[in-house]
Order: C-alpha cells, then structure tokens, then sequence
C-alpha cells in the first residue's frame, strides 16, 4: 500500500511557507516522497513543464500527474490518504470555515508580511499596521482553542503555521516585534512545533533572514 | 425537504460570484429566499454574516453563514451530494477542478477590471492580458463541451459568470472578445442552454449600466 519515493516527488523551495504546507501534509500521513529542490532564480524546466500556468512553487507530482497550488495539494493529499490523519473536518459546515480561513491566510498574510519587507517609512508602518491586524483578527477566531480547527491540528493551522518561520525576517526588516502584539499568535505556533511534522520542516528562521536578504537584492528592493 | 428560510442568498443580482451561488442552487434544484443587497450602502445583516470580507455573496444555511462563492459552491455540492455532482469524484480530476477554478478567481475579474477601469496604454495591456487568460482557458477546454468534460461542473460554473460582464467590458473597452475567444464564446452559449445558467445569468446591456454607475460612484473617469 505504500508508496515507493519515485510515486510522489515534490518541486519546492526549502524557504517556501507554501511549500512547507504541503511538505507538513504529507509528514502528518507519513507519505514518502521524493524532494526535488528548485532554484527559483533559474527554473527548471520540469518546474516549467509541471506548473505551465503560475510556473511557481511547490508542486506535487502523485503517479506523474503534477497538482499545483498548495492548499489544492493539501486538500488532494487528505482524499487520497484518507484511512489516517483527517486534515479536514468531516462535516460540510465545518469544512467550508476551514477553506474559508486557509484562503483568508492565502489571501492576506504573504501580501501584507511583505508590504513590512519590502516597503519603507510611511508605506512600511501601514504595512506593519496591516499585518499585526491580521495576525490578531485570527487569534480572535482560534480563540480558547489549542488549534483553529479544535483538539485537532488541521487545514488551516498548516496553512499559517508555516509564516512563522518567516517572522524573524519581518521582525527584523520591520523592526517591531509581533510577539509583543499577538502573544496568543506566538503561543498557537509554538504549540504547532509541538508536532514532529511540523517542527521538522520549518527552516531555521536566521537562514529564511538570509534568504530574505538575498531575494531583495535580486529583485532590486532596498 | 427544504422550506424556503433554511437557505438563504444575500447577493447582489449582478455579481458573477453570487451568480455562480445561484447557479448550483439552481442545479441542485434547491429553493431558497434571495435578499437583494446594496452594496453601496451595506446591511445590517451582510456585516454581520461576512464581517472578515464584508462581501456578497453570503450563503446561509440553516442561519450559519459560508462566505467566498467558490467555498459555497463546493459547500452545496457536499450537503446536497444526492444528486447532479458538480465537482468530479476522482481525486485528481477534482484537484485540477479547483486548481482552474482558482485560476479564474486569481485572474478574470481583475484583468476585466484593467479594461474598464483604466485608459490609454494601460487599458491596452489590460485588453491584451485578459484575452490571453481567456485563449488559456480555451486550451483548456480543448475539444470538451465543457471544462470538466461531458458534464457542465465547478469550472464551468466558476467561469460562465463573467460572459455576463463581456457587452460591457466590450463597450468600454472597444474591442470584439469573440473575435479573439470563439471557442470561449460557443462554450459561453453551450452553457446557456442550461436553465441554471440562462435563468441566473442577467441581461448584459442591465450589467453595462450597472457597470457605468458603479465606476461613477468609484471616481473612475
């Protein structure tokens, strides 16, 4: 019933927090795969050929068939590997405010973390502003729970969890501390790198600075 | 089954989101109470069931909200999965379902947006990206009737909506779509033959003005 390496390869970026999403999936199902590091400065051509359309990472390949979009791949992962680990709750109602907040995170939380990275002066304290909001509008919905799905670490704590391993960099571009701002944020987190899958793929966050660094530099941001 | 207050749709009537809400009702044949919204000036009720985005459509079923059209359409295939499946069974099929239902949420609207809310050189690129997402999507749809094959489903839905906004995007922008897209077009008209589609979909010169006083009320020239 297990799969060989070669059935499931995953394309990705070791700094990608859409990448790790998908990587923390398949580490909550015990899938083995194979991992394909992608220089996103010089794109493979399998990463062309597999992601024609946003040409991006992370993409899953299941039996040859590539499934782009991480929260796609999340979602595909839970309904092939369905006899252990549920990702999604298994009730419609309860399903729909997972998607629903896995794409408020899509929708919001890289643009506004990068407005703090990749701005300055007034546009950067908006951004910040911005941001502390966000992160403090879904401490408001995970509430007393241990997890935003509940007892249970699910869809959408793997969509956020992994932009913590990108906070270091903000904090330290931005200047501020989030913590400080959203504690109840910090403790969620923490208590995510609690669970193996999660602590064993978010990247050192000094490493994610550097990279950080280096990928303003090559987009030509101050 | 249902009674009429069990599901409920605020909406807007010329919103392509909302009309993909209304479309899978539609297909799964279920009745529900339409509150008209004015978005210009929002209810009570809307902030209250979509306080995060304060955005039509809003589904509420059995008084819990489920916002973001897609979501709702995926939601109303699940609890109402007796009958005419909008979304493929097969893992993968359904994975590539929602990743070119997400390419239309990630792009259609705001390409159409840089034709009519822009002018000169930007209204042009605008005019050029739109058709080359919507000459993707033709390839596509390929040689299918529709996207997900033999039967009319999420993509389709996701997408049919905005041929509503083409006679506007058209006049404002001067430029023909289907003499570009007529692959794009016949598909449009195929999916119109359904009475899901041709009921929910408005009449184009309607959107058109809609679209006038909407880019008025926006201080856009």
């Amino acid at each position: 019933m297990e799969n060989n390496n070669n059935e499931v390869v995953l394309l990705d970026l070791w700094a990608s927090m859409f990448g790790m999403r998908v990587r923390i999936a398949l580490a909550e199902k015990g899938v083995k795969y194979d991992y394909i590091e992608q220089d996103i400065w010089n794109k493979s051509d399998l990463l062309l050929q597999t992601n024609p359309v946003h040409k991006k990472v992370p993409v899953l390949i299941h039996k040859g068939k590539p499934i782009c979009e991480s929260l796609i791949a999340v979602q595909y992962i839970d309904e092939v590997w369905n006899d252990r680990s549920p990702l999604l709750p298994s009730d419609p109602y309860e399903r729909s405010q997972a998607r629903f907040w896995a794409d408020y995170v899509d929708k919001k939380i890289y643009d506004l973390a990068k407005k703090v990275w990749a701005r300055k002066g007034e546009e950067q304290e908006a951004g910040k502003k911005e941001f502390i909001e966000a992160l403090q509008l879904l401490e408001a919905e995970l509430g007393e729970k241990p997890f935003f799905g509940g007892d249970k670490f699910g869809f959408v704590d793997i969509s956020l969890v992994t932009f913590y391993s990108w906070f270091y960099a903000v904090e330290t571009i931005g200047n501020f501390s989030i913590e400080s701002e959203c504690p109840k944020f910090i403790s969620w987190a923490k208590r995510c790198l609690q669970k193996e899958s999660v602590s064993s793929t978010l990247p050192n966050s000094k490493r994610v600075y550097e990279f950080l660094l280096d990928a303003k530099k090559r987009l030509g941001i101050e």
